[in-house]
């Protein structure tokens, strides 16, 4: 199957956006990280930084350092010889605490689909996740690979805040917050891993391509969690897969 | 010269809108959701940075539509506010802005909140000092990071820089580089235009908006004639944002996103504001009137490179003031002049 073309979209004269497709594709999104990966090695003249999405790669750029029609040419040559062949993938395994007060949509999930509460627990810590994309907010890490069967559609009304560390789906996506952050994502559980915490090294977990799985814990668990995270303790399990 | 490493301290007396520390922002983490932050007026934190005799982007001060009263505390320094015209006064003296004055230990320093723009840098010789965050001492509010302990100013805090005992700076002025407040703000379409009808794009090219109350460091929300989508709606699959992108939500009203805008969003987004008009719009307040006017990519590449070469060129366009106190003098008429203009507008 050839990889879908994609269009070059000049956001201002500040970035270009190559965009694989329109929808949510793990295909497109499994070059959107190629050419992230190629971009960043490259030499692309002027380049600022590079955002992957779910379906497209933004590449800011100096807009003094050089002329459009070069940037373009210099990003086509690079999508030409994409390889979206696997690379070493990092695989994280994020405590979760779900339900009761700590995912407050969790019975309502169950109850629209027809399933019990330990039904959508298990379903949504059995999958591995792709971190299809950072975004939103700093720290948010927007997943793929959520199990078809418990894709919702968003809340009518989003809630003014949901609290940091919320673990939530919404459509087919998944979404482990960072900070506290308005919201219209149903709220499956909490996670005391802080994505993002400045001043700890690294100041963000997760980079897009890692893989995620959930791992259920305990309430009990929390507080003693939440404190060694609070005061940059790594308390998430962090492997190199092939 | 001696080098008198002198901490210099301001303190806040009291302030109001929106006072934070930036800089030239940061670069590298919006791949992690991090928008870059910085001066939301490049060109005027340059111009009071080169008054004082430091790079571009040093640290400054940024008002928000608001003013402050501060008082030198300890050492002395050069300061000098560039931005939207406002007037200043030291112990009591007005001054204009655009030029560089001496805070003396126990001076009183008063900046008045613009009369008509939205933001004022308040530069000192050395930079105000911090630490950074990720490269960078700017506020990002949102993020908790930057700036103060992540937040903003509030009375009683204080700022700190290295106090010069030199004099050597002097007293010198420099012409703003005029914000043409009336021309319509340049825009690329794109890149989601053709998620709107034709319809759609001739309103937001063809209207004149007002800048809403929802207007702050990360967006300005416009008011005005709702710009019809197309029939795909108006949600889509997010996509990476830039300062200065255009996002049209369900109500048809225009969001331009500014510097601690949201790096990723599911709006279409009908423009993107070209580089060099971004100042402009920053410089705009609630209930000012926004016009957009759609340009080519070669006509905003031409006008970043001449707004890189307005900001290379301020070192070479300050002038020498001449006697300190008839400067002062003039200064304070110039201040004078301006106020009662404006109390004669309709």
């Amino acid at each position: 199957m050839s990889a879908p073309q994609p269009r070059l979209l000049w956001c201002g004269d500040t970035a270009v956006t190559i965009e694989f497709g329109e929808t949510i594709d793990p295909e497109a999104n499994a070059m959107v990280l190629a050419l992230d990966r190629a971009v960043r090695d490259g030499d692309i003249p002027g380049l600022v930084e590079a955002v992957p999405t779910y379906r497209s790669l933004t590449v800011h750029l100096d807009p003094c350092a050089t002329e459009p029609n070069r940037i373009e040419a210099s990003l086509l040559a690079l999508i030409g010889a994409v390889s979206t062949e696997t690379t070493p993938r990092r695989l994280w395994r994020i405590p979760v605490v779900y339900g009761g007060s700590f995912g407050i949509d969790l019975a309502d999930v169950a109850a629209h689909h027809g399933l019990s509460a330990d039904e959508v627990v298990s379903r949504h810590a059995a999958a591995d996740y792709r971190v299809a994309m950072n975004g939103f907010l700093p720290g948010y890490a927007y997943l793929s690979g959520l199990d078809p069967s418990l894709a919702l559609s968003r809340r009518e009304s989003p809630r003014p805040v949901t609290p940091a560390g919320t673990i939530s789906i919404g459509g087919v996506q998944a979404l482990v917050a960072s900070i506290a952050a308005p919201s219209g994502w149903h709220l499956l559980g909490r996670t005391p891993v802080r994505a993002f915490l400045p001043g700890r090294d690294p100041v963000f977990l997760f980079e897009p391509g890692d893989t995620i799985r959930f791992l259920p814990i305990e309430p009990e668990r929390w507080d003693e969690l939440d404190r060694a995270a609070g005061a940059g303790e790594c308390i998430v399990e962090c492997e190199t897969t092939p | 010269m001696r080098d008198n490493a002198v901490t210099g301290r301001l303190v806040i007396r009291r302030c109001h809108g929106a006072l934070s520390l930036q800089d030239g922002g940061r670069q590298g983490y919006q791949r992690y959701g991090l928008s870059g932050s910085g001066a939301m007026d490049r060109l005027a934190m340059a111009t009071a940075n080169a008054l004082v005799g430091n790079a571009p982007d040093t640290p400054v001060l940024e008002f928000g539509l608001g003013g402050g009263s501060f008082v030198m505390e300890a050492g002395q320094g050069w300061f000098a506010c560039a931005g939207a015209p406002g007037t200043l006064r030291i112990d009591g003296a007005p001054l204009a802005s655009h030029r560089t004055a001496t805070l003396a230990r126990g001076a009183e320093l008063i900046v008045d909140p613009p009369r008509e723009g939205a933001f004022v840098y308040l530069a000192v010789a050395g930079g105000f000092e911090a630490g950074a965050v990720l490269g960078s001492v700017s506020l990002h509010l949102r993020a908790g990071i930057g700036g103060v302990e992540g937040r903003l100013f509030r009375s009683g805090d204080h700022l700190t820089f290295a106090a010069m005992e030199s004099t050597a700076l002097g007293d010198r002025t420099i012409d703003a580089v005029p914000l043409d407040r009336d021309a319509p703000i340049r825009v690329l379409l794109g890149p989601q235009a053709e998620r709107f009808t034709q319809g759609g794009i001739d309103t937001l090219l063809g209207s004149t908006f007002t800048v809403s109350h929802r207007a702050d460091r990360m967006g300005y929300q416009l008011d005005g004639p709702a710009i019809a989508h197309g029939a795909g709606g108006y949600n889509i699959v997010s996509d990476a944002t830039v300062m200065g992108s255009i996002q049209v939500p369900g109500n048809g009203l225009p969001i331009v996103l500014m510097a601690d805008r949201q790096t990723t969003g599911g709006y279409p987004k009908i423009a993107t504001v070209i580089s060099a008009d971004l100042r402009r719009l920053a410089q705009s307040r609630p209930g000012d009137p926004i016009r957009f006017e759609a340009v080519t990519l070669a006509t905003a590449r031409e006008a970043a490179l001449r707004r890189q070469r307005d900001i290379a060129d301020l070192p070479g366009r300050l002038r020498p003031l001449g006697g300190f106190d008839a400067e002062r003098l003039l200064g304070a008429n110039l201040a004078g002049h301006a106020v009662d203009a404006l109390r004669e507008g309709p």
